[in-house]
């Protein structure tokens, strides 16, 4: 059963356009001229309850527009959505307790206090009555390893532990969707692999919606079977992870280890080179000339040790950013 | 709405409690009506003023004390989460945002309200004439006007910042407001020193319903009430009724913009 709709969604922005230098100012003062962007264009897809759907996209491609859209902070300049049975920008308050929004860039909890009271603020918002609200705050925050610091400021926690406190402040209410938009940006890696592991169990325990937009590609690998992927507003992609990898991973890299170092131009021959950090020489080859490069690798070289590896994700997923539509 | 008003109150309340030594200056920072009091007093001891020393004392210690309630900052707070975005947050929670500000606001009161006892018995103590003793029914009237004082400032304020949707910097306005403000309301000088005709002219905009009105009534001063009391609510309905309009306005705006 679908729980998110979207057809034909587009959203343009009008954005001020300023020429540097003093006479710019003046002008830019005096009569403003604006250019028109399309962030989203033309995007559809259909979401199933309890899915875990990655939002894959560079810089500007219009995943947070898209996801703003879909929480009805933003007007779709054309196209629908329906979100629950809901039409996101008219924000019923029905609608409002079935969703959530973490922006990993920004923080709805109280700087000085303790996460405590900003989850009291949230459980009367969302009139939870108080044994519920305690027995879901002991659940959550068993989940997030959280209970200690749930009565020390924000301030005082460290990044990691914000994240996981804003995610229990999202939560607290038992959204059915959770839109989460870069959740773990500045997390180091354990911090990182404890948001993804509460993500997983909590869909898994509560069968709810999850959207998850990060750069962080384990994050995607770790916790989204099927992914969108938006570049220039225009959705290029939307499939399982694994059929795209295949599908476009259609090289390896090779990583040997030499008695001596070379030069460059001695190994570009070979094929092309990803790195060269000493002794160490990473290629990346076609699958199809694989054998017999690494053949000839053998053959020619001083080789202590090697390797064949399937190229990182985040390598393939860049190299189809810069192509058109995938499906 | 009560389990909420109260939580918002009493989560405010410790939020403000943590500017503990900010408090003391932020009090001190409206003590102008207090520096004024002394010229005013000084003034009227030559006569030529319909008021007598003694009555400019008081009623500017009552203005002191109304500044206390009608003092609103809703325009940095909410100019700030325009600019840093964080309003989306609030939108997406079933709450109207303006009761977290009117909660902060309430809260922040809260935590002035011992201080501002403290500093009312430190004045009758230095100027034991200015005591006055207000009966029950002016005590109850004076409540009744002040708090329809906050709610005219605090309404007036929000709906400027509601500009903050189209404006980058809509404190500007705000700041230039202030200014007529301080003039008008009667912090500078009470009303009854104008000349009457323009004295007659102000009761009819919003400005001396802010603090000259609440302290004259505090203090006994010739006022109309009923008239006082009929602008303010008419001052109020139409604020209310614009700041609406703009806050569905502005919200489309907001969405527009990109939120």
């Amino acid at each position: 059963m679908s729980i998110i709709e979207v057809s034909n969604l587009s959203k343009i922005y009008p954005v001020a356009i300023k020429e540097p230098g003093f006479k710019g100012t003046l002008s830019h003062f005096f009569q403003r001229k604006y250019r028109q962007i399309k962030a989203v264009e033309g995007v559809s897809f259909t979401l199933n309850q309890g899915e875990i759907v990655g939002f894959l996209g560079p810089n500007g491609a219009g995943k947070t527009t898209t996801l703003k859209m879909l929480t009805g902070l933003i007007h779709p300049s054309s196209g629908n959505v329906q979100v629950a049975g809901y039409t996101p920008y008219r924000r019923q308050k029905s609608f409002l307790n079935k969703i959530s929004l973490v922006m990993g860039q920004k923080q709805q909890l109280l700087w000085d206090l303790p996460a405590l009271d900003s989850l009291k603020i949230n459980a009367a918002i969302y009139n939870i009555p108080d044994k519920v609200f305690k027995t879901r705050l002991d659940e959550l925050a068993t989940m997030l390893s959280l209970e200690e610091q749930l009565t020390q400021p924000i301030r005082k926690l460290s990044l990691g532990q914000r994240m996981k406190a804003e995610l229990l402040a999202a939560l607290i209410h038992h959204p059915q969707i959770l839109f989460l938009d870069e959740p773990t940006l500045g997390l180091d890696v354990n911090a990182q692999a404890a948001v993804r592991e509460f993500l997983r169990d909590y869909n898994t325990r509560y069968q709810s919606t999850i959207i998850l937009t990060s750069h962080y590609m384990a994050d995607i690998v770790a916790l989204c079977p099927r992914i969108l992927i938006i570049n220039q507003g225009i959705l290029v992609y939307d499939g399982e992870l694994d059929k795209l990898l295949k599908s476009f991973a259609d090289y390896r890299q090779v990583k040997i280890d030499l008695g001596s170092p070379l030069e460059r131009k001695d190994l570009e021959k070979y094929g092309e080179i990803s790195s060269i950090e000493g002794k160490e020489v990473c290629f990346s080859i076609p699958f199809a000339k694989l054998t017999s490069t690494i053949t000839l690798l053998l053959e020619e070289l001083d080789i202590l040790d090697f390797s064949v590896q399937d190229p990182p994700v985040e390598e393939i997923i860049s190299h189809l950013f810069t192509q058109g539509n995938l499906n | 709405m009560l389990k909420i008003t109260r939580t918002l109150i009493s989560v405010y309340y410790a939020y403000m409690l943590e500017y503990r030594a900010e408090i003391f200056f932020w009090i001190l920072s409206g003590s102008l009506p207090i520096i004024l009091m002394g010229v005013w007093i000084q003034a009227a001891s030559n006569g030529g003023f319909s008021l007598s020393s003694l009555d400019f004392a008081r009623y500017f210690f009552a203005v002191f004390l109304v500044r206390q309630v009608t003092n609103i900052w809703v325009i940095w707070e909410f100019e700030q989460e325009i600019i840093e975005g964080t309003l989306s947050f609030r939108l997406l929670q079933p709450l109207d945002p303006v009761w977290h500000h009117v909660a902060r606001h309430l809260a922040e009161k809260l935590t002035r309200l011992p201080l501002v006892i403290l500093f009312s018995a430190l004045f009758f103590w230095l100027y034991p004439k200015a005591t006055w003793s207000p009966d029950l029914s002016r005590i109850i009237l004076t409540g009744l006007t002040v708090v329809l004082s906050f709610i005219l400032a605090f309404l007036i304020q929000y709906n400027f910042s509601m500009l903050a949707f189209w404006m980058e910097r809509a404190t500007s306005i705000q700041q230039f407001w202030s200014l007529l403000q301080i003039f008008f309301s009667g912090i500078i000088a009470p009303l009854d020193v104008f000349p009457a005709p323009f004295k007659e002219a102000l009761l009819w905009t919003p400005f001396p319903y802010i603090n000259y009105f609440p302290s004259a009534m505090a203090v006994g001063l010739n006022i109309h009430l009923e008239k006082g009391l009929g602008i303010m609510f008419f001052w109020i309905v139409l604020c209310y009724t614009l700041n609406r309009w703009l806050w569905r306005k502005g919200l489309r705006q907001y969405s527009g913009m990109g939120a």
